[in-house]
C-alpha cells in the first residue's frame, strides 16, 4: 500500500478528485434534498402565498374553494393590531422577544463563565460532583421544566412563596399572607416604558429560564478554558498579573472564540423559546410576556387565522434573517473546517 | 550559545511546575472554603425544583395541593405513580397507549432525522459542488426559523392528503413529517460539525486502495460517527418524545392518538384544577425520566457532539 501511493500517487489522486464532482455529491443530497423540499421548503412557499389570501377554516377540506387574495391587508392587520387575539401589540411583543432573548443570554453567558472559572480553579474539593449536579437542567425537557417552574410559581401553593416565607418571612417576622404574589398574573407591571413592558411575570419566566440556561454554557466555557495553555497564565503571574489582569489578557482570549458561537446559537433559541411562555405565563398578564412564536401559534391553533398566520410568519422569517445576518458576521458560519 | 539557550529554558518549566503544585493544590483553606459555600449555594438551586416535584410525587398523602414547603415528606408511597400510569387524565387513555403514541413519533422523527441527515451532512462536509454555499445557507436559514413558523402551511397541506378515512394530519405519522420538517436541518447541521473534524487521510488512504465515495463512507466514515450520530438520533428522539405544539395542533380531536405533552398540558394551566399536583409531579417524572436517564448515559458524547458542531459550524 505504501508502495503503491509512493510510486503512482498522481493517476490515483486524479481518480480520488473526480470522484468529488458534482454528480455523488448530488446523490449524497438527493434524500435531504428531496425531503426537505416537500416538508420544509414547499410550505414556506406554500406560506407565503398564503399570506397574500384569506385562508381559514372554510378552505381546510380537499374539496373546499380556494381562499380569496386579499394583497397585503394581513401584513396591514398584523402592524396595526388589528387582530383578535387580545391584547395583541405587534411592536411591544417584538421588543419583549428582543430584551427577552438579550437579557437570557447575557445572564446565562456571564453564570456559565463564572460557575466554570469556580470549577476550573485548581485545588478545588468536589469538582466531580458539583459537575454531575449542574448538569441536571440541561438533561430535562424543557416541556417538564416549564411545567413544573409553573407549578413553583403557583400563587398560593407554590414553593417560591413558601420558600420565601420560611426564610424571609421568618427572619423578619413577617405575617405568611405577604407572601401570596401573583408570579406570573400580577397586572401592575414592574417597568413601562412605551413599547417596552416589564411585567412581574417576566422576572419569573427568567429565573426558570436562568435556571435552565446557563449550564450550558458552563460546559461550553469549561472546554474552553481546559485549552488555556498554563505557561500563559505562570508568565502573567511572573510579570505581577492579579485575577482581573490574567482574566483579561488570557482567560478572554480563549473565551471568546467559542463562547461568541454558542451566545449567537443561544440567542436565537431563546429569541424562539416556546415552552417558559406558554406553559409558565401563558403570554399573560395581558400578553405582556407573549413571544413571536407563542403568537404565530395562537393565530394558528386558537384564532385558524391561516392566512394572516402566514403573514405573521413572513415577519418573523426577516427578523430571524436580520439578527442572522448581523450576527453571521461575527461567526462565520459557513466556513468550511479545513478548506 | 545554542547549548546554553537550549539548557535554560528546560531549566525552568520543570521549577514551575514544582512551584505551581505546592501552590495550586494546597488552595487556601478561607478561599477553599469561600468556593465550597459558593457551589454548595449553586447545588441547592440546581436541585430545588427537582427535590420539590419528586417530594410531591412520593408524599403518601396523595396531597392534591401541597400545604407548605416538604422537601422531605412524611414517608413515602408510589400511589399517584400507579394513578397516573391506569389514567392521567379524565380521559379514557393509560400511560402505555400515550407513550406508545409519544415513541411513534419520537423513532420516525429520529431514524428519518439522522438516515437522510448524514448523507447530507457527508456532502456538504467532503465534496465540492456547484451551490455548496447556497445550499448550506439555505439549510442554517431554516435551522434559525423555529419550527413552529411553518405549523399553517404545514396544517392546511396535510389536511389535504385524505384516503378514505385516513387523514395524515390528523395522523402520528403527520407530525412525525411536521417535526422532522425542524429536526432534519439541526441533524444535517450538528453531523456535519463531527464529519468536519475527522481526518481526510484515512479516507484518501481508502481510495489509494481502490474504494469508491459510497464504500468510503459506508465503511470508513459511518463507523467513526457513531457518537454523533447516537447523539443526533438522541435528540430526535428527545423532539418527538416531547413533542406538543403540532401534536396539540393536530391530533387533538382524537383522544387515542394523544401523546405524553398532550395530556401533561391537560394537567396544567386552565385545566389544573381537577388533576391532584402529587399526579402532575408523577407524571412530570414519568415523562423526564427515560430521555433524562439516557441524556446523562450519553453526556459525554452529546455535549462534545454539541460544542463541536456548535463551536466550529
Amino acid at each position: 500500500m505504501t508502495v503503491l501511493a509512493a510510486t503512482a500517487p498522481t493517476p490515483r489522486r486524479s481518480a480520488w478528485r473526480r470522484s468529488q464532482n458534482a454528480r455523488t455529491a448530488y446523490m449524497f443530497l438527493l434524500p435531504a434534498l428531496i425531503v426537505m423540499a416537500v416538508i420544509t421548503f414547499y410550505p414556506l412557499v406554500f406560506q407565503v402565498w398564503m399570506s397574500f389570501t384569506d385562508y381559514g377554516l372554510k378552505n381546510l377540506r380537499a374539496t373546499s374553494p380556494a381562499p380569496n387574495y386579499v394583497g397585503l391587508a394581513n401584513y396591514g392587520r398584523i402592524l396595526d393590531n388589528n387582530i383578535v387575539i387580545p391584547n395583541f401589540d405587534f411592536v411591544r411583543i417584538l421588543v419583549f422577544n428582543l430584551w427577552w432573548a438579550f437579557s437570557n443570554v447575557v445572564i446565562h453567558v456571564v453564570l456559565g463563565v463564572i460557575v466554570a472559572l469556580i470549577l476550573n480553579t485548581k485545588g478545588l474539593r468536589l469538582k466531580r460532583f458539583y459537575r454531575a449536579i449542574f448538569i441536571l437542567p440541561v438533561v430535562i425537557p424543557q416541556i417538564i421544566v416549564a411545567t413544573v417552574w409553573r407549578n413553583m410559581f403557583d400563587p398560593t401553593h407554590g414553593a417560591i412563596n413558601y420558600l420565601l416565607q420560611g426564610t424571609i418571612g421568618v427572619l423578619f417576622k413577617m405575617p405568611p399572607d405577604s407572601f401570596n404574589m401573583d408570579w406570573l398574573n400580577q397586572p401592575n407591571p414592574i417597568f413601562a416604558a412605551g413599547p417596552f413592558i416589564l411585567p412581574l411575570a417576566y422576572f419569573a419566566l427568567l429565573t426558570a429560564n436562568v435556571w435552565l440556561g446557563w449550564p450550558l454554557n458552563s460546559v461550553v466555557a469549561t472546554g474552553a478554558l481546559q485549552s488555556v495553555p498554563n505557561d500563559l497564565y505562570e508568565a502573567a503571574e511572573m510579570d505581577g498579573a492579579g485575577f482581573w489582569q490574567k482574566f483579561k489578557t488570557v482567560t478572554l482570549p480563549y473565551l471568546r472564540p467559542a463562547m461568541l458561537p454558542y451566545a449567537i446559537y443561544g440567542f436565537v433559541i431563546t429569541f424562539n423559546l416556546f415552552y417558559l411562555s406558554y406553559f409558565m405565563s401563558g403570554g399573560g398578564p395581558f400578553g405582556q410576556t407573549e413571544l413571536l412564536v407563542t403568537t404565530a401559534y395562537r393565530l394558528v391553533n386558537e384564532q385558524q387565522l391561516y392566512g394572516v398566520a402566514a403573514a405573521f410568519a413572513v415577519f418573523q422569517f426577516f427578523i430571524l434573517l436580520a439578527i442572522t445576518l448581523v450576527t453571521n458576521r461575527l461567526a462565520k458560519a459557513t466556513a468550511q473546517f479545513d478548506a | 550559545m545554542t547549548s546554553q539557550i537550549g539548557a535554560v529554558p528546560s531549566a525552568i518549566p520543570a521549577a514551575r511546575v514544582i512551584v505551581r503544585r505546592r501552590q495550586r493544590s494546597n488552595l487556601p483553606m478561607s478561599r477553599q472554603a469561600l468556593l465550597q459555600v459558593l457551589c454548595l449555594l449553586i447545588t441547592v438551586t440546581v436541585l430545588f425544583p427537582i427535590v420539590w416535584i419528586v417530594s410531591i410525587a412520593l408524599d403518601p398523602r396523595n396531597i392534591a395541593r401541597p400545604d407548605g414547603l416538604n422537601l422531605i415528606p412524611p414517608g413515602a408511597t408510589l400511589d399517584a405513580f400507579a394513578q397516573v400510569i391506569r389514567q392521567p387524565t379524565q380521559n379514557p387513555v393509560s400511560f402505555p397507549q400515550l407513550a406508545l403514541n409519544s415513541l411513534v413519533i419520537a423513532a420516525l422523527v429520529s431514524v428519518a432525522s439522522v438516515g437522510i441527515g448524514v448523507l447530507a451532512a457527508y456532502a456538504f462536509s467532503r465534496l465540492q459542488f456547484r451551490g455548496r454555499e447556497f445550499l448550506m445557507i439555505a439549510v442554517l436559514a431554516v435551522l434559525m426559523l423555529p419550527a413552529i413558523a411553518t405549523i399553517a402551511p404545514l396544517f392546511v397541506s396535510l389536511n389535504k392528503i385524505q384516503i378514505g378515512s385516513f387523514n395524515l394530519r390528523a395522523s402520528l405519522v403527520g407530525v412525525a413529517l411536521a417535526v422532522t420538517s425542524g429536526q432534519l436541518p439541526f441533524a444535517i447541521w450538528n453531523m456535519k460539525g463531527y464529519l468536519d473534524t475527522i481526518p481526510r487521510d484515512l479516507e484518501e488512504a481508502a481510495s489509494v486502495d481502490g474504494a469508491n465515495r459510497f464504500q468510503i463512507f459506508w465503511r470508513i466514515i459511518l463507523p467513526l460517527s457513531k457518537p454523533v450520530i447516537a447523539v443526533t438520533a438522541f435528540f430526535g428522539f428527545i423532539a418527538g418524545w416531547t413533542e406538543f405544539y403540532f401534536s396539540w395542533m393536530f391530533l387533538v380531536g382524537d383522544t387515542k392518538s394523544w401523546t405524553l405533552a398532550m395530556t401533561l398540558n391537560g394537567m396544567v394551566g386552565q385545566y389544573a384544577a381537577s388533576t391532584p399536583w402529587s399526579q402532575f409531579a408523577a407524571y412530570a417524572i414519568l415523562v423526564a425520566l427515560p430521555v433524562s436517564a439516557v441524556y446523562l448515559y450519553l453526556q459525554k458524547y452529546i455535549i462534545s457532539g454539541l460544542t463541536i458542531g456548535g463551536v466550529k459550524g
